[in-house]
């Protein structure tokens, strides 16, 4: 299997904290491979050592085949990045901020117009190519990021929580970009901490939690493994909570508290238990494997 | 698909593609602020070429030979060096990686940290390069002749304007917050600009300070500039030439290493 990003055994220490801690990732050719996790899992260090912005203290990295960070300039002439943080120049306009950038990604002269052209097709802002950066919405802006990354056609993306802080109707406008660039051949790597985006775009899921990968594989084999079909949300006062996990413990049944209720996994819809039948997902599972929210 | 120049070759080191597409960043953003910029870099000077050379030129009427508006009008040439290449490089570079995350984005593009730091010094260089001859031109309405030299004053100012805004980007890389430009500028950068021979000549300080100035960049800017305006010395300019070669090639390198740093973790 030819891969897009093969690391194996990242280690990463900033002073006596480690934040990557022995992660092994793979993302094949083709496909879109997300990375989910809490704040402070290891996630955003891990994609920053992915353009050697971070150089791993231990373990190997290789992008598209070019050994990292020896070969990281390689590597990031043929991939783009979404960043977490808006980074545009906000004083310039649409058009400007994605000329810089064909001229950063080397776009030869004569494709430079055509590349900037496709770019705001992608990104639908093609009537906004003369408005000021500071005059886009938060939306826009993320979109502008995405075209921005996409000018050189890379073979490879990375998107570093690429919806986060914005609405849900953006969001789904920006899953439609993400699921059309995976469409067209690009191999995707995207670290998120909202789970309907991983189940909706990802083939694969890597799960970390302190700088660990605790599951890797295709959501719905994840949640079928790990939280089974369907999951009983039973509501009450913490003692009768209290009591529910007892008896799913005695039946050898798993469960996650969240807040009010308790879910009991694996019941296979014969709990006896009076609660809301529900569909598993990937945050039961990520909270089963780890003990920790996604928040 | 298109055809990347950088596409299945080997990258090397400051390639010149990657500091065309740094400076192209730079000269695109200077449209959105070049009046402002140039107002700045150019009415400073004026102002204290105007204020030194009518105020203490009403007391002293030579210096070294010379009317003293005009050896004003050719130190102050360092001075807008000063202003325009190190105090942009110390303010921009720490905007950039600190709030603005500029360049994270740069450097996520094939670009690194060596060629960012260069191709940001260069622009500043170039910039200096101009402004640095503007208060010279104003002194001349005000009776400085003109000379062959001055055409090669935009090159010293461009070449100690690199070592000036590699020194901005070397102190922003080490600075934990803004207001620690404050110990850089009041204790260093202050007194080399008033210790450079721009206002009054070094021979008639204390031996210490005078020792002071000839290890200041500045001192062999001014010296450099008047020179070429007045008069070359030979081998005295070239030590002041090779000085502020020095002063570039060494802040240049102390940028790179120290922004690397702090950009790559």
């Amino acid at each position: 299997m030819e891969l897009a990003i093969r690391v194996n055994g990242m280690v990463k220490r900033f002073g006596g904290l480690t934040a990557v801690d022995g992660l092994d990732l793979e993302v094949p050719f083709g496909t879109c491979i997300g990375l989910l996790g809490p704040n402070g899992a290891g996630k955003s260090t891990t994609m920053k050592a992915l353009t050697a912005q971070v150089i791993a203290d231990e373990g190997e990295i290789e992008i598209l085949g070019y050994k990292l960070p020896a070969d990281s300039k390689q590597a990031r002439a043929e991939m783009g990045v979404v960043p977490q943080l808006d980074n545009l120049d906000q004083t310039l306009s649409v058009e400007q901020n994605l000329l810089v950038f064909a001229h950063l990604y080397r776009v030869p002269a004569g494709e430079r117009q055509e590349a900037i052209e496709r770019a705001l097709g992608i990104a639908n802002l093609g009537g906004r190519r003369k408005s000021k950066v500071d005059e886009l919405s938060g939306g826009m802006r993320r979109r502008l990021l995405i075209a921005r990354a996409l000018l050189h056609q890379p073979r490879l993306v990375l998107l570093d929580e690429p919806t986060v802080g914005l609405d849900p109707q953006v969001r789904q406008e920006l899953w439609a970009l993400i699921d059309r660039m995976r469409s067209e051949g690009v191999s995707i790597l995207m670290s998120t901490h909202y789970i309907e985006e991983a189940e909706r775009l990802c083939d694969q899921v890597t799960i970390m939690s302190h700088g660990k990968a605790v599951a890797v594989g295709p959501p719905t084999e994840l949640i079928r493994e790990h939280a089974g079909s369907d999951a009983i949300e039973v509501y009450g006062p913490p003692a009768r909570l209290t009591e529910v996990e007892g008896i799913a413990a005695a039946r050898g049944w798993r469960t996650r508290r969240t807040g009010t209720s308790v879910a009991v996994m694996h019941t296979n819809g014969d709990s006896g238990l009076d609660g809301e039948r529900r569909g598993t997902n990937l945050e039961d599972v990520f909270v089963l494997l780890t003990g920790e929210e996604i928040t | 698909m298109a055809t990347l120049a950088a596409r299945g070759r080997r990258l090397h080191r400051l390639e010149p593609a990657a500091l065309r597409g740094v400076l192209v960043r730079e000269i695109v953003n200077y449209s959105s602020f070049w009046k402002s910029s140039t107002f700045s870099s150019t009415i400073d000077p004026t102002i204290y070429l105007l204020a030194f050379g009518f105020g203490f030129g009403s007391l002293v009427s030579k210096v070294g030979g010379h009317a003293y508006i005009e050896f004003v009008g050719t130190g102050i040439v360092a001075t807008t060096v000063l202003f325009s290449g190190a105090f942009p490089a110390m303010y921009g570079t720490f905007v950039k990686y600190q709030f603005q995350h500029t360049y994270d984005a740069i450097l996520a593009a094939p670009v690194d940290t060596e060629e960012l730091v260069t191709g940001e010094a260069m622009w500043i260089a170039a910039r200096t390069g101009v402004y640095g001859c503007f208060p010279m031109i104003v002194a001349m309405f005000f009776g400085l002749d003109p000379a062959w030299g001055m055409l090669l004053v935009p090159f010293i100012a461009a070449l100690a304007g690199f070592g000036w805004a590699s020194c901005g980007i070397f102190i922003a890389a080490k600075a934990k917050s803004i207001e620690s430009f404050s110990y850089w500028q009041s204790g260093l950068l202050t007194p080399m600009f008033l210790v450079a021979g721009t206002f009054f000549p070094l021979d008639q300080l204390p031996t210490w300070a005078q020792v002071l100035g000839n290890l200041n960049p500045l001192y062999h800017c001014v010296q450099l500039v008047r020179d070429a305006v007045f008069g070359f010395q030979g081998w005295k300019d070239i030590g002041h030439l090779a000085f502020l070669v020095g002063f570039a090639l060494l802040m240049w390198r102390l940028a790179v290493r120290h922004m690397e740093r702090r950009l790559v973790l």
